[in-house]
């Protein structure tokens, strides 16, 4: 790592990391009555290794000037492993929360295990340290496959990869030790979200300096969805985080808006991580790796324009559809509807760009399990867009709305889409970028392919039927005119159905674990991949374009 | 059709400016009438601020995730007045930073849970759910009556809350720490100074009924007891009771 960055860039990261230290001792020694400087050591401790390996190799050559003919996929490799790590601890979380609710002792009266901590660990395990790595990582590489460009330079990728991951450790530990907006999705307090605009800056900086360097005119539909991502989640993240902390040195804060407002804001940035952070950051995924393994072109170019604009428009205003019937005004909630309705077209231009896409190459869908798990992520889109269109309208959202439902529909995207997704671009892009003739096993895909998809299978069944029995129970009345179901009865129907989940989502894990020793093994093999074996073409050659 | 898209695909900065001009829009037409629009949010008189207990026991609230499973917005549905009280009103959360309406029922409701059980039971309750409910799913909050509550800081963290709109005065922020003491321990001199600042309605009370430590079971009951009784204006106007 450290020998591939040249003299000044060491020299650079070394400032970068010892000013990080600082603030880690500032944090550590001026929050040492409150719970930051439990994280200003954290902090201190991170920065502080990677100052002292990089002090250690500052001495070093510099590196071999051959590189910049080459694509620089190093920061794609560490991606692929963190990854992968992210996404073993987030799922393995997942099955202990999905256990609590059928055997709630399992917290053992620690505090940090208790459902209320570890679910957001659990969420924003799979979300931002799964997910969000591998945008990163998939978005460095078909960013320059599709430019036709090397990364503009070798500190600043490292930068957003590493400094991201430190945000997903803060954001992790601060919830076990009690630290917590309270926002869903938007948990972590003000200095990590502080630190997380500044790494986004340089993320984004990354692609504007990558694209200035393009020799491919196009900029390529991949790409109008990794940048939607990267702005459209900013501008989310900085106006849903906005608090005044109570001191310099405390990790408290309180959010600027309150109640009504504070709601609408909470509920259009939430669904707007869903909508370019698990969807349009995973369809730019899905734009690359796609046509790629299957030797196709896109089908449309048409319909991915509409796909495109349609998403990113519309998805903006669909928020309010999370607060039906509550003291939101009825027109913001109309209007959420609305969109939310109309959104299914967009959606659905993408779902079905990527399955016509894989005519003419339906046999491979057959025999390679890797396309097979990108097909399946395309079908799981569509029917998931569906549910949420559906599910958004205001007589069926009495229904479903607070109800193990809105769960099931969001493990429907989250394990059908963004997992499937990413485990076959993962096992698409590991024998690329390593130059591997394949993976390890093919075998070990099928098997982690059927794990997957029963996994999803279980899990999506069993809370569908639990949210509707439930949302049934709590408006069931008997003749007399009373309410029939007390809440505690309710609960007492969900029992099987909450092991059932732990169930499903414990194969998904299982299958997640598959993927890790796969590719780790892959990585390991040490036989060279013969040249014409490399699907991943060097960058004179001319690149898929999308069909016209 | 597509030849503006072609020009748009070739100029990075043109779609960056495009991607943020399209997905502003639909924010900026729900949000920001939010603020200006007088009928968003219910003017009541009677609606009073947390006190400095209640502030640390929402506090504890939020850092247990109890949203994550319990909402505090009553919908206006009939099974859901019937069920939990009268449908949430905006002004009820005026002065919640953040709010915590909550998305998930996994337990139930919360927005009327005030006053609804004993100091008791909620102790007894939170110790272990189960010892009063015995089908209940949630955790066992035994540490609550083991850790005293933090209120030595409250002061900053009300005049926090006073910076971002909660009318705190500056009396109620100089005696924030003594206000938290004297709301749980009803019989020490502290305690009249709770009622004078925050009204005579004001839970004045031994919450986990040991007078001996200020626990975080004594704020988070407090807490408890005081959801849905910030203001009357759900259950006494004319306009909580149609549907």
């Amino acid at each position: 790592m450290i020998a591939q960055l040249t003299r000044d860039e060491r020299a650079l990261a070394i400032v970068i990391t010892g000013a990080l230290a600082t603030i880690g001792l500032a944090m550590a020694a001026g929050g040492r009555n409150d719970l930051m400087g439990s994280h200003g050591w954290i902090v201190l401790l991170l920065a502080g290794a990677v100052l002292i390996a990089l002090m250690r190799g500052y001495d070093g050559p510099d590196p071999d000037p051959e590189r910049l003919s080459r694509y620089y996929d190093d920061p794609t490799k560490v991606g692929v492993f963190l990854t992968l790590t992210w996404g073993v601890v987030g799922m393995a979380f997942g099955v202990w929360v999905a256990a609590l609710l059928a055997w709630p002792d399992l917290t053992f009266d620690a505090g940090w295990a208790s459902f209320g901590r570890i679910r957001p660990a659990h969420t924003s395990g799979v979300i931002f340290g799964f997910g969000g790595n591998a945008l990163i990582a998939t978005s460095f590489h078909v960013l320059q496959r599709t430019t036709r460009a090397r990364l503009p330079d070798q500190l600043s990728p490292w930068f957003v990869l590493l400094g991201y991951n430190l945000f997903c450790v803060l954001a992790a530990t601060g919830y076990f030790m009690g630290m917590t907006q309270s926002r869903e999705y938007a948990e972590p307090e003000w200095y990590a979200d502080i630190w997380l605009v500044i790494v986004w800056v340089v993320y984004f900086a990354i692609y504007l300096r990558t694209l200035a360097r393009r020799t491919e005119p196009h900029i390529y539909v991949a790409n109008w969805y990794y940048m939607a991502f990267i702005l459209v989640v900013a501008i989310l993240h900085i106006v849903n985080n906005l608090a005044v902390p109570v001191s310099l040195f405390g990790a408290k804060s309180y959010s600027l808006f309150s109640g009504v407002q504070d709601a609408m804001t909470q509920w259009w940035y939430g669904h707007n991580a869903v909508a370019f952070f698990l969807t349009a950051g995973f369809l730019g995924m899905m734009y690359y790796y796609l046509p790629k393994r299957a030797g196709r072109p896109i089908f449309s170019y048409r319909l991915s324009i509409i796909s495109f604009w349609g998403i990113t428009f519309m998805y903006m205003w669909a928020g309010s559809h999370h607060l039906h019937y509550t003291a939101l005004p009825h027109w913001v909630q109309t209007l959420g509807m609305a969109f939310s309705v109309v959104l299914l077209v967009p959606s659905w231009a993408s779902a079905a760009n990527a399955l016509l896409t894989l005519n003419g190459a339906w046999h491979k869908v057959r025999d390679d399990a890797v396309l097979r798990f990108m097909m399946l992520a395309a079908i799981f889109y569509g029917l998931t867009t569906f549910e949420g269109s559906f599910m958004a309208i205001r007589p069926v959202n009495a229904l479903s709305h607070y109800t193990d439902w809105t769960v099931g529909h969001v493990h429907a995207g989250a394990l059908g889409w963004v997992a499937m997704i990413t485990f076959g671009s993962l096992y698409a892009l590991v024998p690329w970028i390593w130059k591997r003739p394949g993976l390890y096993s093919r075998r070990l895909v099928e098997v982690h392919f059927w794990l997957a998809l029963s996994g999803t299978i279980v899990y999506v069944f069993a809370m569908w039927n639990s949210g509707i029995i439930q949302g049934l129970m709590w408006r069931t009345y008997n003749e007399s005119g009373t309410l029939t179901y007390s809440f505690i009865d309710s609960l007492v129907a969900m029992h099987p159905y909450y092991i059932a989940r732990t169930l499903g989502g414990t194969l998904f894990l299982l299958g997640a674990l598959c993927a890790a020793y796969n590719i780790f093994m892959t990585v390991r093999m040490r036989v060279p991949a013969p040249d014409d074996a490399i699907s991943d073409a060097p960058a004179s050659r001319p690149q898929l374009q999308a069909g016209e | 059709m597509l030849g503006w898209h072609r020009k748009i695909e070739r100029n990075a900065i043109g779609l960056v400016l495009g991607i943020i001009g399209v997905a502003s829009i639909g924010g900026i037409v729900e949000i920001a009438p939010l603020f200006t629009i007088g009928a968003t949010v219910e003017t009541v008189s009677d609606m009073r601020v947390y006190t400095p207990l209640e502030v640390a026991g929402r506090n504890i609230y939020m850092r247990e995730g109890c949203y994550a499973c319990h909402s505090q917005m009553i919908r206006t549905l009939r099974d859901e007045v019937e069920r939990y009280g009268p449908y949430s009103l905006a002004v009820e959360s005026q002065y919640d930073h953040p709010h915590l309406w909550g998305s998930k029922r996994t337990g139930p409701d919360l927005a009327r849970l005030g006053n609804k059980y004993s100091d008791t039971w909620h102790v007894t309750h939170l110790y272990n759910p189960r010892d009063v409910v015995p089908e209940s799913k949630m955790p066992a909050y035994r540490w609550l009556l083991r850790d005293t509550a933090r209120i030595d800081d409250l002061g900053a963290h009300l005049a926090a809350l006073r910076a971002v709109g909660v009318p705190y005065t500056d009396e109620m922020i100089a005696n924030a720490s003594a206000d938290a003491f004297g709301q749980a321990n009803p019989d020490s001199s502290e305690a009249g100074g709770v009622s004078e600042r925050y009204g005579a309605g004001t839970n004045v009370r031994l919450f986990d009924g040991d007078a001996e430590r200020l626990t975080e079971m004594d704020a988070l009951v407090a807490y408890l007891q005081i959801l849905g009784g910030l203001t009357d204006v759900a259950r006494t106007a004319d306009l909580a009771q149609e549907d």
